[in-house]
């Protein structure tokens, strides 16, 4: 397929996703999220993620220790590991364990990592009866779909569609209509499973090394009976999982389903040291006392308690599946901190709108599934969706062991950008796009990855350019070559760009200036949003600051967010170099566009050095953070405007939110008596390119429609992000940024 | 720790608990006002309190799947949360919590430990040391996984906490 046809094809699954499953998949991930912000909220969740994070960054270290622990521990209680290297290894293992117990059928509580390994499919073949009893499981099992979501697999289902299901499928005496019904029929089926079958099937959200314990975290009763009912219990799970020590878990049973839904702690939080000592039940012998029955399978060993441990069988299946691999890999090691919350998916805008089906490759979904994808499946299976994260970086914030997600996709990205073949288009681009990649890489992400050379070639051929750039043709062909969708407006470059405005000025510089301010000239608001470049320039100045807009070159955000992790190196070297001067005259740098002043703080860490880095992210503040620090520090904040009670709409970006940069916006606004809603929208949708590319188009919209909606009655609407002032404008007319309310020189 | 049991019965309230508190005098009535029959059990292993015959303490697998309700002692209980913990024994306390749609659980005073932190102190010697199984349960049996959120799923729906008072705090 050309990369057309293919943008088209993608364009077309999105659209498809976003008339039948957004709506519910939106609605139950969106209350999963609020519900996160409410549990966590008075709640020192920053603490325990660290704690959370430095457990699992050790435990990972210490793998091959503590998987021989593990064996030790678990053998010791009386059970058996087994350590699979691959998904057929698994697999193999587990039917024999059926065939050696003689068994005929299979109840499985929920877990990710037999769907890593297609289980059910093998068993299934194998002649096997496997059932699936979390509710969620049973209902993609019935409807033979993949899961949308690592927790709530069945999450894109409304009732109604489930009734339809069951109701075709299993014909009930009486219709099935609401909840109730429905969780009622299938607990009853599925309770007969479990009380027939041979063999119970648990995963194993945490692994105990000194004990041999599993850990399982469940709202249902299923994995419970499934792991005692049977006299035979497997437990699988990625060998990632594993803990040293019961103490280790703490901050996980305090985290795990504040992160997942929002509970302060899950219905059940089952620490299993199997086989446990409970007697296992055999419903064929209804009227023999549970304790006096035999268990089935193995002998007693005459201690009396034969229906308990004794007559149990336990098998650990720790499986390996490129996770050994991932170890090895400096960028994908962190992949296995993930403990499978699903916070990253809720707390993303683009996930809310498409869920998994879009969102996702063979097995997991959401943002850190790229990370998981690319280790156990391959990069293929990550680059079907790897382009849906943005990098608007909210699932930092959600994440509870802290695992950077969004660099995750941007390194996935980089590898697949370097796997690809050349294309027929390189010719087309490769003159106007400087970067350090190689010949091959998507000419969408090559021309949104240098859109600072196309923003000044542009701005010095303005207003032709932007003419030509409007014509049908020059349109038709950024659509065919580099698939930009021809319903947005393309940003018209200014001539009249905001260095030369400065340098053109003659305002004496205040020679008492308290403070020295190197104003970034970031891409957007040099060439673009030039009026907010100005505003800014005359409340630092009114404040009392000294402003220079010297040359420094774009920031490297553009090629980073299409994965071209060398060029935006290269750009951050660049930057590095010359800010140095300014840096060493004791200035400070001012960033307007939200997306470079995270950059600075955040990215730039991993591109440069240390020292490089700490000494950018020290002196770099958000326009309205350094306005506040001045206001705190004693400026007058009558020299700005005021809003006399004005009410304005306010929707804070994304990045700048993570590095909680907003209240300072929405602080100095109440200050200057604007009456200030923020949105509590993670995303506008827009993000840079991803609003421009013809595939995302009708996604972006679907979610920048959201914000607009919450925004349907706001008299004034600002936003502080080039990108999100792109989207509103496209959506409800001119927006604005805070900065420009309080221009002293506004009319 | 009278503060301890106020927070142990606001949490389970706030879980879709039932609490009641007594007294060793007044136990056999609140129990029986708990349980609902048929009912199972598994004998308390205490010198002041124990079952009615009504309670079936040693269960055929017919009589826990016909059960209406399920009376366990616990291991310990963690008042922040409203958690019962629940051991894996030879006695059958895991079945008797789980198969019946309500679940009686008895918890002396004593037994009561704050919050997270003490609960795994509790936790690391049983399951490290003594390699024994148990389940922290907060309140019923749910899920929302068929588009509203529904209790006794696979478990109870019902969890009654019959919660004797200490002797010293009475008096
Ligand atoms: S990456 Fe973090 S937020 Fe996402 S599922 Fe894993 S643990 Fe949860």
């Amino acid at each position: 397929m050309s990369r057309s046809d293919d943008r088209q094809a993608k364009a077309a699954h999105i659209r498809h996703l976003l008339s039948t499953e957004s709506e519910t998949i939106h609605e139950n991930t969106g209350h999963m999220n609020s519900e996160r912000y409410r549990a966590i909220e008075g709640f020192d969740y920053d603490a325990l993620r660290d704690e959370a994070r430095a457990i699992k960054e050790d435990a990972i270290a210490r793998l091959p220790e503590l998987i021989e622990q593990v064996k030790a521990s678990v053998e010791e209680n009386g059970g058996t590991v087994y350590v699979a290297d691959d998904a057929a290894d698994a697999n193999r293992y587990v039917e024999d364990v059926m065939a050696d117990r003689d068994a005929e059928t299979l109840v499985k509580s929920k877990s990710m990592t037999t769907e890593e390994l297609d289980l059910n499919d093998h068993l299934g073949e194998a002649g096997y009866d496997v059932f699936e009893t979390d509710l969620g499981e049973f209902v993609i099992q019935v409807a033979e779909e993949a899961p949308s979501h690592i927790v709530g697999p069945g999450l894109h289902k409304s009732s109604e569609e489930i009734a339809d299901l069951f109701n075709a499928h299993f014909d009930p005496d009486e219709d099935l209509a609401t909840a109730q019904d429905l969780t009622r029929f299938a607990r009853d089926y599925l309770g007969e499973r479990i009380r027939e079958a041979d063999v119970g099937m648990t995963g194993a959200n945490f692994v105990v090394a000194e004990s041999g314990t599993i850990a399982l975290v469940t709202n249902e009763g299923n994995a419970r009976k499934c792991a005692v009912t049977p006299d035979t219990h497997v437990a699988v799970a990625g060998v990632e999982k594993i803990l040293p020590t019961v103490a280790d878990l703490q901050p996980f049973s305090q985290i795990i389903a504040k992160a997942a839904t929002g509970q302060d702690v899950p219905q059940y939080f089952s620490l299993l040291t199997p086989p446990v000592d409970s007697p296992t039940l055999d419903f064929d012998e209804p009227d023999v006392p549970i304790t006096e029955q035999s268990g089935g399978g193995a002998e007693g060993d005459g201690d009396g308690d034969s229906g308990g441990s004794d007559a149990r069988d336990f098998h650990l299946v720790l499986v390996d599946n490129g996770r050994f691999a991932m170890r090895e890999d400096d960028e994908l090691r962190e992949t296995l901190y993930c403990i499978r919350c699903g916070a990253c998916a809720n707390s993303c805008s683009n996930f809310q709108h498409v869920g998994g089906h879009a969102f996702g490759g063979e097995t997991y979904t959401g943002g850190i599934a790229t990370g998981w994808e690319a280790g156990v499946h391959g990069l293929d299976s990550a680059g079907e969706f790897n382009d849906l994260c943005t990098g608007c970086t909210r699932c930092v914030d959600a994440c509870p062991v802290n695992i950077d997600i969004p660099w995750i996709n941007t390194v996935v990205r980089d590898r697949l950008n370097r796997d690809e073949a050349p294309s027929e288009f390189d010719f087309l681009v490769e003159g106007l796009t400087p970067d350090e990649e190689p010949g091959g890489l998507d000419p969408q992400k090559r021309l949104f990855g240098n859109v600072d050379t196309l923003a000044k070639l542009g701005s010095a051929t303005a207003p032709v350019s932007n003419w030509i750039a409007r014509t049908r043709p020059a349109r038709l062909l950024v659509e065919r070559v580099a698939g930009v969708d021809p319903r947005r407006d393309l940003p018209a470059f200014r001539r009249d760009t905001l260095r030369k405005w400065a340098a053109d000025r003659d305002t004496a510089t205040p020679t008492d200036a308290g403070r020295e301010v190197v104003l970034y000239p970031d891409l957007y608001t040099n060439y673009v949003q030039v009026e907010r470049g100005k505003a800014a320039v005359r409340v630092l100045e009114a404040l009392g600051c000294a402003v220079r807009v010297p040359d420094i070159p774009a920031s490297g955000r553009a090629p980073l967010s299409q994965g071209m992790v060398s060029t935006a190196r290269e750009r951050a070297e660049a930057v590095s170099e010359a800010l140095t001067p300014h840096l060493d005259a004791g200035r400070d740098v001012v960033v307007v566009e939200p997306s470079d002043a995270a950059l600075f703080r955040r990215e730039y860490e991993r591109l440069l050095s240390d020292e490089e880095f700490d000494r950018i992210a020290g002196n770099s503040y958000e326009i309205l953070e350094y306005v506040y620090g001045l206001l705190e520090n004693g400026a007058d904040a009558d020299a700005l405007a005021a809003g006399e009670g004005q009410s304005v709409s306010y929707h804070s970006h994304c990045q700048q939110r993570t590095m909680d940069l907003a209240v300072y916006t929405e602080a100095v606004l109440s200050d200057r008596e604007f009456d200030v809603r923020t949105s509590d929208q993670e995303c506008c949708g827009m993000a840079g390119s991803f609003g421009y590319k013809s595939q995302y188009y009708e996604l972006s919209v679907s979610v920048g429609a959201e914000l607009a909606d919450q925004f349907a009655d706001a008299e004034r609407v600002v936003a502080s992000g080039t990108s999100c002032m792109e989207q509103l404008d496209d959506l409800l007319g001119p927006t604005r940024h805070p900065v420009e309310l309080l221009d002293p020189a506004a009319e | 720790m009278a503060t301890s049991l106020t927070r142990f019965e606001d949490a389970l309230v706030d879980h879709d608990c039932d609490v009641t508190r007594t007294s060793v005098a007044e136990f056999d009535g609140a129990l029986a006002d708990a349980v609902r029959e048929p009912a199972v059990g598994v004998a308390l292993d205490d010198q002041d309190l124990s079952l009615p015959a009504a309670v079936e303490t040693d269960p055929t697998p017919a009589q826990l799947q016909a059960a209406a309700s399920g009376v366990t002692p616990v291991a310990f209980a963690v008042a922040d949360h409203g958690t019962v913990a629940i051991p894996s024994t030879a006695t059958a306390v895991e079945p008797v919590s789980l198969y019946p749609d309500r679940h009686v659980a008895v918890v002396r005073e004593e037994q009561l430990v704050p919050d997270t932190d003490a609960a795994f102190d509790e936790l690391g010697p049983t399951l490290a040391r003594e390699r024994d199984s148990v389940i922290m349960a907060t309140g019923p049996s749910a899920t929302g996984d068929m588009g509203a959120l529904v209790q006794g799923v696979h478990g109870p729906s019902e969890v009654h906490v019959v919660v004797v008072e200490s002797e010293v705090t009475q008096s």
